[in-house]
């Protein structure tokens, strides 16, 4: 009986093995983190605020495949990369590169900020220079004190 | 009257870039492809899987490849169009059956209609890696020496078959 129980849980355990999701297929896990490591630098074009390592559409996986043949076969994580731009465009990378069409992408948030910083240096210093309120002449003091209708002394 | 005319120019611009992000649409990337030969493939033919048809085949003439799936949605949404297109004899079409199963394709084929010269079964997908396919259906545009003129992604419709598809292909032959 004991072992019929075992036996049991052995195909019980296989089971659950299979209802599990789609295990990596290179089961070299230097090799598998060579492959994340490399994906982790494209993004998925089907979902594409996502890299093709986090990614579970179908062209993510197909594309992580091409990555692990391609390792196995002995080309570079930039041979890859290449690869890849050659066929889905500059888009495909992640970390797009720097060029006269991403120049904007990557330089626009500091230029944002220089313009910022150098309004708010003006705004500061045109504060600074309004004049501190100036001296009542005479006869403005004695307006003034018409108008109020006070006292010289209370002003 | 400067201190409200400048928020509302700021405004203006955002209004803008707004406007046109509206209308951009960013799931269409531009293919690095247009204007580059088209990436060369020998694939076994669906109907006849010992027969293989490769692109300097089809050298000569402008063709349309479709890229198309049994398990594609939206291809059954253009599937009709392309039907349409073929009887018109306007320009041959060649379907490349992307990560399906033949006789699914088949089966597909027979219910909907074929409006394929020759669909070309890319099992593995492979080839649509190569020429950058994400999301079927796509349609390149091939010209007479092999070159890529113009790829549409989703689905074609009526409109775009009559102002870039026969435009193009009238551009191309002529």
């Amino acid at each position: 009986m004991p072992k019929l129980f075992c036996l049991l849980l052995i195909a019980l355990a296989s089971f659950a093995a299979q209802a599990k999701e789609a295990a990596p297929l290179a089961t070299d896990p230097a090799l598998e983190a060579r492959v994340m490591a490399v994906a982790e630098e494209l993004r998925c074009l089907v979902c594409q605020n996502e890299t093709i390592a986090a990614s579970h559409a179908d062209l993510a996986i197909d594309l992580r495949q091409q990555i692990r043949e391609q390792l196995v076969q002995g080309r570079t994580p930039t041979q890859i990369i290449d690869y890849m731009v050659v066929r889905y465009g500059e888009f495909v990378r992640y970390r797009p590169a720097f060029e006269a069409t991403t120049a904007l992408l990557w330089l626009g948030p500091f230029a944002l900020l220089l313009i910022a910083a150098g309004a708010m240096w003006r705004t500061i210093k045109q504060r600074r220079a309004v004049p501190v309120a100036a001296e009542l002449s005479t006869a403005q003091s004695q307006r003034l004190r018409q108008l109020l209708g006070t006292e010289g002394d209370k002003v | 009257m400067k201190r409200y005319l400048l928020p509302l120019i700021a405004f203006a611009v955002l209004v803008g870039f707004l406007a046109i992000g509206l209308r951009l649409k960013p799931s269409e990337i531009p293919s690095p492809f247009i204007g580059k030969p088209a990436p060369s493939f020998s694939l076994p033919t669906l109907a006849a899987p010992d027969k293989q048809l490769s692109v300097a085949d089809l050298r000569g003439q402008v063709w349309l490849l479709n890229v198309w799936a049994s398990w594609c949605v939206a291809c059954r949404e253009e599937h009709a169009l392309m039907v349409e297109l073929a009887k018109t004899h306007a320009v041959p079409i060649y379907g490349l059956n992307y990560k399906d199963k033949r006789d699914d394709a088949l089966g597909w084929l027979n219910q909907f209609g074929d409006p394929y010269v020759v669909s070309l079964s890319d099992t593995r997908g492979l080839v649509g890696i190569d020429y950058g396919v994400y999301g079927v259906p796509e349609t390149f545009i091939i010209d007479k020496a092999g070159v890529i003129r113009h790829k549409l992604i989703g689905p074609v419709t009526p409109d775009l078959i009559r102002e870039v598809i026969l435009p193009m292909v009238k551009k191309l032959n002529a």
